[in-house]
């Protein structure tokens, strides 16, 4: 069997499902929803890349290379946000995020 | 060749090179009002240079420089620089001032220029991160607050998961039709409007609704106006989702211009989601931030409708629609940022009462943003609305249908603009309001009287700056 484009964009569009899920149903703490963040974009890059290679095309590449750069910038903004969190509550837990409801 | 690249991108350019420079300058010599009038300064030459300087794309069509992106520009930047002495101020009497806010709003007005400047799916996708991510510190701005924190901790994540839904739409719609550029998407498009690239469509659009916080993928709005600094809310409200707007109207029209019908479906069900969830959801607030985040969501229903019309006058509409309501929305901030009661910010509709004999000024012009948000003539949001609802009308089929529906939503949205009209006119105060800082109150005077007799004039040049602006999409 070889493995063609089809399989790439199933692997990219499962690894995205976990990564939408892992935000929507994790209850537990805040760092659970950034690692579900980071696999959603490099779903993406599986996508990116695979497409680039099938279409002869390079742009797909680049543009993973942007992704990567810009999910670096916002995993640290990401974690400079939980920080100031955590020094307020002294606790990630996602349901303590409920000061605001209505 | 590379120089006419630079010269298009003198905004951008300016912006860039002016935020690392103050940032710079802000870590040696540290803030105060000249710090804050460079920024404005810096704003300012970027809307200059995006006015005077030269249109066509560059970058092999990653940037376009065209009249709708020049209309855009001018009133972003405008209102990113209304946001900075209003900003400041508000801090500066708490005591949270930074240098950094400055340079954050600054950022966020590079990647909204950039969006709204955006010609390919790559540029589109920096553009909205750079501001994203300089709005996600905004909104925890003030990091001893627990609110803030919160609020800027779900805008993150939420603003993280709407950016990756983007990008998944948009390595689809790549894959599917084999380049970035729109000319490219736009000309597979027209041949044959396949599956995967409609797939990629409805993930970007979605993602794009995520940002002007339209139903259903407007969760967040509420806490996050709750919980951001007033006056961060007022910009939060008004630029961004410009931006938004201008970025969703290039992608649809220029490169998914001939699967119209298939997006107009989409639009129509997302706008009329909104305008239900801002009218009804609305009537349970007692927060005056969270009911103008209702408000919003609302208000982005309508503008979504003129966009859904399509066509010249469609985006006519919507840019009208867009920019009347920043002006009232930022100075019904204003308003918001510039009342105090026993040094706490007055923000529910209880403190609200009684301010028509304690500071009649301000209590006007809430009456008026009220009311023009209400769309009620001959206040701006009325003529917002009324071209709204002529595109509406104008692009026939079931359009018609969809601005009645919308029409039906904004008379219950009546109920909490008329009952905060109500209590801020008959009921009695329950204390002394402290006197409200000058710089807000002249942003909320001078957003007042845009509100009422200025629009009436300023109408005909914008109905003709706005009408150049949505031609040069080159649309049909």
């Amino acid at each position: 069997m070889t493995i063609g484009l089809g399989h790439y964009l199933g692997l990219a569009a499962i690894l995205f499902t976990i990564g939408v899920f892992g935000i929507f149903v994790n209850r537990k703490n805040v760092i659970v929803i950034l690692m579900s963040i980071e696999l959603i974009l490099l779903a993406v890059n599986i996508n990116l890349v695979s497409f680039s290679v099938f279409l002869h095309d390079v742009v797909g590449q680049i543009y993973a290379m942007f992704v990567l750069t810009v999910a670096a910038a916002e995993a640290a903004v990401g974690l400079a946000i939980l920080v100031t969190f955590f020094r307020n509550r002294g606790d990630i837990a996602v349901d303590d995020a409920s000061m605001m409801k209505g | 060749m590379l120089n006419d690249a630079f010269a298009l991108a003198g905004p951008e350019i300016i912006l860039g090179a002016g935020a690392l420079v103050l940032l710079v300058l802000g870590a040696f010599l540290g803030r105060g009002p000249v710090f804050s009038l460079a920024a404005v300064a810096v704003l300012a030459a970027a809307a200059v240079d995006a006015v005077m300087g030269p249109m066509g794309r560059a970058f092999s069509g990653g940037l376009v420089a065209d009249p709708i992106s020049t209309f855009a520009k001018v009133a972003i930047y405008a209102a990113s620089a209304v946001a900075i002495p209003l900003g400041d101020a508000w801090m500066v009497k708490r005591g949270t001032a930074r240098f950094e806010f400055p340079v954050l709003v600054v950022l966020a007005a590079l990647g909204m220029g950039m969006m709204a400047s955006a010609g390919d799916l790559i540029s589109l996708y920096i553009g909205i991160e750079l501001h994203s991510l300089a709005l996600y510190i905004l909104a925890a701005f003030q990091r001893d607050d627990a609110k803030s924190s919160e609020a800027g901790l779900k805008y993150f994540v939420l603003g993280a998961l709407s950016s990756g839904l983007l990008l998944y739409g948009a390595s689809l719609i790549y894959g599917f039709a084999g380049s970035t550029r729109f000319e490219v998407i736009a000309q597979v498009v027209q041949a044959h409007a396949g599956a995967g690239v409609l797939f990629g469509l409805v993930f970007l659009i979605c993602g794009l609704a995520f940002k002007v916080s339209a139903a259903p993928f407007h969760m967040w709005t509420p806490d996050v106006y709750e919980g951001a600094p007033t006056p961060i809310v007022g910009f939060f409200a008004g630029a961004p989702k410009i931006a938004a707007m201008v970025l969703l109207a290039r992608v649809l029209t220029e490169g998914f211009g001939g699967a119209i019908e298939q997006w107009r479906q989409v639009l129509s069900l997302i706008a009329l989601a909104s305008v239900a969830v801002g009218a009804f959801a609305g009537l349970a607030q007692k927060n005056l931030k969270r009911l103008w985040a209702y408000s919003s969501i609302a208000n982005i229903g309508y503008a979504l409708v003129g966009l859904a019309a399509g066509g010249q006058a469609g985006v006519q509409s919507m840019l009208m629609f867009m920019v009347l309501y920043t002006i009232d929305v930022t100075g019904f901030f204003a308003c918001l940022a510039a009342l105090n009661r026993d040094g706490k910010p007055m923000e529910t509709m209880d403190d609200m009462a009684g301010l028509m004999k304690q500071r009649p000024g301000l209590a006007l012009a809430m009456t008026a943003f009220s009311l023009s948000a209400l769309g009620l003539p001959p206040f701006s949001g009325f003529f917002a609305k009324f071209y709204v609802f002529k595109a509406a009308i104008g692009a026939g089929g079931y359009m018609p249908a969809v601005a009645v529906a919308a029409l039906v939503g904004s008379v219950v949205a009546a109920f909490y603009y008329l009952r905060l009209i109500k209590v801020m006119w008959l009921d009695e105060a329950p204390g002394a309001t402290e006197a409200p800082a000058g710089g807000a109150r002249v942003v909320a005077y001078s957003a007042a009287l845009f509100a009422l007799p200025v629009v009436l004039v300023a109408l005909k040049g914008l109905d003709l700056l706005s009408l150049a602006a949505a031609a040069g999409l080159g649309l049909h």
